[in-house]
């Protein structure tokens, strides 16, 4: 397969995977917007930085409000993570990486491209936004159907679910460490509706409401959930399933290729870092000093990754 | 339907009579609810944006992309009238390859004094880095697509030799698909020749003029500008369809003395390179030196023997519109034949009786950029407006050389389906063929482009122009 391919499958599902996760974002805040009137703002910057784009936000606007915050991040063109920014790059990936789809992949992805085209095309009233954000899951959602449905389990599959669990990694990381203050044990907080709203807002915006209510049997706490999105085994977006799927899928290539890289010794290490961590240690470690580490050994491995199976020249 | 009144209509000839080849086709016509084939018609347009089938427009805003109208009546030829094409076709094929040959090495024909020197030696499609060089199994022009235009029952014209890198092939395919799965019946009432086997056929040509030294199963890559060409989809469509690697220049690399594409296990080197980059852009170290989309070191690889480049490097000298006119003594001279189809009358600007000729028959003529294509930079006379008129004649003045002219022809039409029903178009038809050292293959068929507006002459797809399935009936 060209390096170039390679790289293209990687980054249509890491484009593709952050629209999804966008649009729980925004969400996430308007839920909460809804709840309290009042640092309705702070909630909206939160998202902005959880989405990695404080300073490309700053530098269009002033103010942290709903309209400017939703607009940006869903439809906003000088902004790359924009959701219509992300679904057309996705898009111009999968043209470059067509005779590596099947044909069903290529639709679904073409079809997103073209539905959110004309969804984003003007600016979403408040009222639409709830189906709007719909749309943009629905969409990806089929994406990745197609995929599971219908490509062979090969080096192409291996390098589009690396990308998906990159994005998920980085994502999930980055809703922890922004709100990683509301896990934290502080005595004017605890136990208080607002946490309770604060820790609802974290689940949400990684769809495992209903997953850690099963999970926790209903009683939420701080270390709970940070335990959950970050040690679960078997919650798919929490971080050790991520680099765990990132591990075994560059295994496969490993094996594939037989060749090894820098990159799975990286990717071995960064797994090591969860395994058999349990969540007390990590708080007495620090919290936000471990989640910064994760942000950046994916970052790393990311690219390694790229040079390793030499994405460019 | 009534016919546009001087043309050749390809259903209902002058108007008096359904011609033959459409018979069993009006039939089912006829029985068929319009309403319901403007909504297959609708369909097959969903389908086409569905599946990305679209060009991107050069001169429009950044990522526009369009559809190519596609009209369901097809376009049908006779069995009889195919065969005939077909000869024309081969043999001006041959004579083609020949003529280059024998252009980058002896130059017999200017020496016999066939064409004059000039035509050649002034001429930028000339490369003089193909000089004494023979490509791998002597082919030049491993696709070539051929520009015919029907007037008569009987009288088919070449308008243009393209021996760089034809498009439309991908039409010709899609056109048929869709036809299949919208009209299976049709297909089982007409027999109709297939065209599906121009994926494998283009495959095993390319392969057959692989380097000697290849070993084994030839590497084949098609060379693609990348998602902002107009022709990616073509691109990316063939070489899907041949089981190709579909490479852009920043993927190749010279690696001992071959050309390599740059893969996730490494550098793995090519046997044969189908490039849909144009000549100027193919090797910065060699051609244009600003150059992004090419390989630097291709040439040298290629003169070697490494790699073999379909088309070869330099066949525009025989599509370029002044040689064109010459295209006849070309014939003649390497094959001992007549020609079988019959050339456009051009006017050479460059001679000034011509010129003279052409300055005062503008409002009769077409007009042409020597290596124009695409339909831009064209002048249809009986269409044009004064103004465009005036500032073509100070176009002619200034650079009389770059420009031939021809008499407008009377196009044959074929019906499209409106919402009143059939209304005749006007069409123009761009078979392929295939060189290998051996044989020329030609596909039953080819692109039938249409213009959609009515009375309009220009089928150019960039000038809205739409397509046709084009159908060769079995005997």
């Amino acid at each position: 397969m060209l390096g170039r391919t390679a790289g293209g499958l990687y980054w249509m599902f890491r484009h593709l995977e952050r629209s999804e996760n966008t649009a729980r974002l925004i969400e996430a805040g308007m839920r909460i917007a809804l709840t309290r009137s009042d640092d309705v703002e702070k909630e909206w910057k939160s998202v902005v930085t959880t989405a990695g784009q404080k300073d490309a936000f700053l530098e269009r606007h002033e103010r942290f409000d709903q309209a400017n915050v939703i607009d940006f991040l869903l439809r906003d063109r000088t902004n790359p993570s924009s959701v219509r920014s992300v679904i057309e790059s996705a898009r111009s990936n999968a043209r470059e990486v067509r005779t590596a789809l099947t044909r069903e992949v290529w639709e679904a992805t073409n079809d997103t491209w073209l539905t959110v085209r004309d969804t984003l095309a003007r600016p979403v009233l408040d009222r639409e936004l709830p189906d709007v954000l719909a749309v943009i899951r629905r969409e990806s959602a089929l994406v990745r159907g197609a995929l599971h449905g219908t490509m062979l389990r090969n080096d192409i599959y291996n390098f589009a679910r690396i990308g998906t669990f990159m994005e998920r990694a980085d994502n999930t990381a980055r809703i922890l460490d922004v709100k990683y203050y509301v896990l934290l044990p502080s005595a004017s907080y605890v136990g208080t509706s607002l946490d309770n709203v604060q820790w609802e807002t974290i689940l949400r915006s990684v769809s495992a409401q209903r997953a850690y209510r099963w999970r926790s049997a209903g009683d939420a706490s701080a270390m709970g959930i940070a335990d959950f999105l970050i040690l679960d085994q078997q919650l798919p977006r929490s971080l050790v399933f991520c680099y765990r799927k990132i591990d075994e899928n560059l295994g496969y290539l490993a094996s594939d290729y037989g060749e090894h890289h820098r990159c799975h010794e990286l990717s071995h290490d960064l797994l090591l870092r969860l395994t058999g961590r349990n969540i007390e240690s990590i708080f007495e470690d620090g919290l936000h000093e471990f989640l910064g580490d994760c942000i950046r050994a994916t970052n790393t491995l990311g690219h390694a990754i790229e040079r390793d199976y030499r994405f460019t020249a | 339907m009534d016919v546009r009144p001087g043309y050749f209509d390809e259903m209902y000839g002058d108007g008096s009579a359904l011609r033959a080849p459409y018979r069993q086709y009006e039939e089912w016509f006829a029985r068929e609810d319009p309403r319901r084939l403007l909504k297959k018609s609708a369909d097959a347009e969903a389908l086409f944006r569905r599946t990305g089938i679209t060009f991107n427009v050069y001169g429009s805003e950044e990522g526009d992309e369009r559809l190519i109208p596609f009209d369901i009546v097809p376009r049908i030829i006779a069995a009889r009238e195919w065969a005939r094409l077909e000869r024309g076709i081969e043999q001006r094929v041959r004579a083609i390859n020949a003529f280059l040959h024998d252009i980058y090495h002896r130059q017999e024909i200017l020496r016999a004094g066939r064409i004059p020197k000039e035509v050649i030696a002034d001429n930028d499609a000339f490369l003089p880095e193909m000089i004494g060089f023979t490509p791998p199994g002597g082919v030049y022009t491993h696709i070539v697509g051929i520009d015919l235009v029907r007037t008569d029952d009987n009288d088919f014209y070449v308008l243009e030799d393209n021996a760089r890198t034809p498009s439309g092939v991908s039409y010709m395919l899609e056109n048929r698909e869709t036809m299949l799965q919208m009209f299976p019946e049709l297909f089982t009432r007409s027999r109709v020749r297939p065209v599906s086997e121009y994926p494998r056929d283009l495959r095993s040509s390319l392969a057959a003029t692989a380097p000697v030294r290849t070993s084994g199963r030839p590497l084949v890559a098609v060379l693609t500008p990348g998602i902002h060409n107009s022709a990616y989809f073509e691109h990316a469509f063939l070489a899907d369809q041949m089981g190709a690697e579909l490479v852009e220049g920043h993927d190749l690399s010279v690696v001992d003395g071959r050309i390599a594409m740059r893969t996730t296990e490494g550098p793995e080197p090519i046997d044969v390179l189908y490039r849909r980059v144009d000549d100027d852009y193919l090797d910065p170290l060699t051609f244009n030196p600003s150059s992004l989309l090419g390989v630097p070191g291709v040439m040298d690889v290629y003169r070697s023997g490494g790699i073999t480049i379909a088309n070869a490097p330099g066949t525009g000298i025989a599509d370029d519109k002044a040689v064109y006119s010459y295209m006849p003594e070309i014939i003649d001279f390497y094959t001992g034949e007549k020609p079988l189809l019959q050339n456009v009358p051009t006017w050479r600007c460059s001679e000034p009786d011509s010129l003279a000729y052409v300055l005062d028959h503008l409002s009769e003529l077409v007009v042409k950029e020597v290596h124009g294509s695409g339909g831009y930079g064209m002048l249809v006379g009986p269409a044009a407006s004064k103004r465009e008129i005036s500032r073509f004649t100070r176009k002619l003045k200034a650079s009389p050389a770059n420009y031939i002219a021809q008499p407008t022809l009377a196009l044959s039409t074929v019906p499209i389906l409106t919402r009143n029903g059939l209304a005749p178009r006007h069409v123009d038809l761009r078979p392929f063929a295939l060189v290998s050292p051996n044989t020329i293959r030609i596909t039953p068929g080819g692109l039938t482009r249409v213009a959609m507006k009515r009375g309009s002459l220009v089928v150019n797809s960039s000038q809205g122009g739409g397509t046709k399935d084009t159908w060769v009936m079995e005997d």
